[in-house]
């Protein structure tokens, strides 16, 4: 019997969950978590899903994670960023993205906090926001909720929300908000296009989800995320991830304070493996973020 | 075939103030560094840079020659942010048009195709048209739909760095991605190729298969050979990123005092003074 899953462990079940009706499509997703989920998604239920090294390449076998293909894995593809931006807009393609800010219609912001004119901080920009939600499916992912990220009204709209979608019309007709995870709960989206909350994660208290919302959240009679099954935990720790295996050994969340800072310099147009946003995260080597997995315990 | 092959000094004095110029490469990924350097020597200002951004921006911005700047990001790639393009950015002196990435290449393709704009979904209900008020949006002729009308991007001059080139200027890439260096060229009035070194013609494909001639000497004005001239960036396969070097770079341009000090150390001299400078910086590293 594995030892019970972590909420990390959950939050990748949760990502992997996002390819169930992709098809044969190039995943792009940005951050350990995400990119251990599309992992698992394509050594589960979604054998037919392509993955990118996060540098040139598609891999029919992926590279340790955090490597590009000349650190293994088997190359079926060659995807440089010309080709990256023709995939986007042909739809074959379905991305997590990290957010600095996201508000009640699902608008992300990675570009900068405060006034266009003269922020308070310039991150990283827009980068390939805007096309992504204009083109294909697009999932979030926050690695600490609260509600300075979760806001009434984001600074930059640089992925496109529900509200915004719909009020442009015929050219949005691809636009897909798919969901939002978040190290507390799992979000969709309502028949309005406003953030919902589709399940809370086994032992997060929902008034916590309440609190770190910075918009009204129902999440009366919410469902528990699932628990990622036994051969995922063995994937995921055995296959996947073994570098960042072995602890787990506990539910217990780990400290907010411990989790890195929202993605909110995520987002490049490739992925899925990316040494850019693995690094840029302080994880050198590339191995999980270190309250994925705890090592000892 | 014409023989290009010219100085950087001269390759980059042909360069004025206000003019606009395409940077290649991407992020902190074969940018040409070497010619960039060049730029910081001269009394250029007023430049408009066009560029996926990397250590080339910060660079230029800090050093007071660009008046404006369009770009699809700044990043380091290991770094995310380059400190000196941000605190510029914070200090609200830069003129800025923010695109998403794929705008950006379809302002390039479109100057590259002598358009004056293209048709793009990207954009659409962003902050991004808000931004950049320029933006006009246009009907289909056929369906309903309304795009974004990207304008052109055209260049005076493009900088792009590549493995190899030969004396007239067909450029190769051996590494894992082209990016955008050919598109850059074609968008340009000008185009400026610095190499890692000037090989015969006949020895081109000696390294890498005919895929990577990227691009033909039609659309090349002047080619220069600067060993490590992408320092200290990537250029896979001769060499990798400094990181070492990047670190220390990003670490003193967050303090001006620091920031001063790094740049009379290693961007004071000329181009093979820079290359000494780093050499005796990885020599003091190892000692550590």
């Amino acid at each position: 019997m594995s030892a019970d899953p972590t909420i990390a462990e959950i939050c990748i079940a949760a990502c992997s969950d996002t390819y169930r009706e992709s098809g044969e499509i190039l995943a792009h997703a940005v951050g350990t978590i995400p990119t251990i989920g599309a992992r698992l998604a394509k050594l589960t239920h979604a054998p037919d899903l392509v993955l990118s090294d996060g540098e040139a390449f598609m891999m029919s076998e992926a590279p340790p994670l955090g490597k590009t293909a000349a650190g293994g894995g088997i190359i079926e593809g060659w995807a440089p960023f010309r080709r990256i931006f023709d995939i986007v807009a042909s739809g074959r393609r379905q991305s997590m993205m990290g957010a600095s800010q996201i508000d009640r219609y699902g608008n992300q912001n990675i570009s900068l906090i405060g006034d266009w004119n003269k922020p308070k901080r310039q991150l990283i920009g827009v980068r390939g926001a805007p096309g992504n939600t204009a083109n294909h499916r697009v999932d979030y992912w926050v690695s600490r909720h609260s509600a300075r990220l979760f806001v009434e009204a984001v600074d930059m709209v640089s992925g496109v929300g529900n509200d915004r979608a719909r009020a442009a019309g015929t050219s949005m007709r691809f636009h897909h908000l798919g969901v939002i995870v978040t190290n507390l709960a799992v979000l969709g989206y309502d028949d309005g296009g406003r953030v919902t909350v589709l399940s809370v994660h086994p032992g997060v208290d929902p008034q916590e989800v309440i609190t770190n919302t910075g918009f009204a959240l129902d999440v009366e009679g919410a469902p528990l995320t699932r628990f990622p099954t036994d051969e995922e935990l063995h994937l995921i720790r055995e296959v996947l991830d073994p570098r960042g295996a072995g602890p787990g050994k506990s539910r217990t969340r780990p400290a907010p304070e411990r989790i890195s800072p929202a993605g909110g310099l995520s987002g490049s147009a490739r992925g899925n493996g990316g040494r850019r946003s693995q690094r840029s995260a302080g994880r050198p080597g590339g191995t999980s973020a270190p309250w994925t997995r705890r090592r000892h315990e | 075939m014409p023989d290009k092959r010219i100085g950087l000094s001269e390759a980059v004095s042909s360069i004025e103030s206000g003019m606009t110029i395409g940077i290649g490469g991407w992020g902190s990924r074969r940018k040409p560094m070497a010619a960039v350097r060049e730029l910081l020597r001269s009394d250029v200002t007023d430049l408009t840079v066009v560029a996926f951004g990397g250590p080339d921006v910060g660079l230029l911005v800090a050093a007071g020659k660009v008046r404006r700047l369009i770009y699809g990001f700044v990043s380091l790639d290991s770094i995310a942010l380059d400190p000196l393009f941000t605190a510029a950015r914070e200090r609200g002196e830069l003129e800025i048009n923010e695109y998403d990435e794929g705008m950006f290449v379809t302002g390039l393709r479109a100057a590259a195709a002598r358009l004056s704009f293209l048709p793009t979904l990207a954009g659409i209900g962003s902050d991004v048209m808000a931004a950049n008020p320029h933006l006009k949006t246009v009907g289909s002729p056929y369906s309903d739909d309304e795009y974004v009308a990207v304008p052109a991007t055209p260049l005076d001059v493009a900088l792009i760095h590549v493995n190899r080139s030969d004396s007239g200027g067909n450029a190769q890439f051996l590494g894992p991605d082209p990016y955008f260096d050919d598109l850059f060229a074609m968008a340009a009035e000008r185009t400026f190729v610095t190499t890692e070194k000037i090989v015969e013609t006949q020895d081109l494909l000696d390294e890498g298969s005919f895929h990577t001639l990227m691009l033909s000497r039609m659309y090349v004005t002047g080619v220069i050979e600067t060993p490590r001239g992408a320092h200290f960036t990537t250029c896979e396969p001769d060499y990798g990123r400094d990181e070492a070097f990047q670190k220390h770079y990003a670490a003193s341009a967050k303090d001006p005092d620091s920031w001063r000090a790094f740049v009379a150390e290693f961007l004071g001299g000329d181009e093979a003074g820079y290359h000494e400078a780093v050499a005796r910086f990885h020599a003091v590293q190892e000692k550590k």
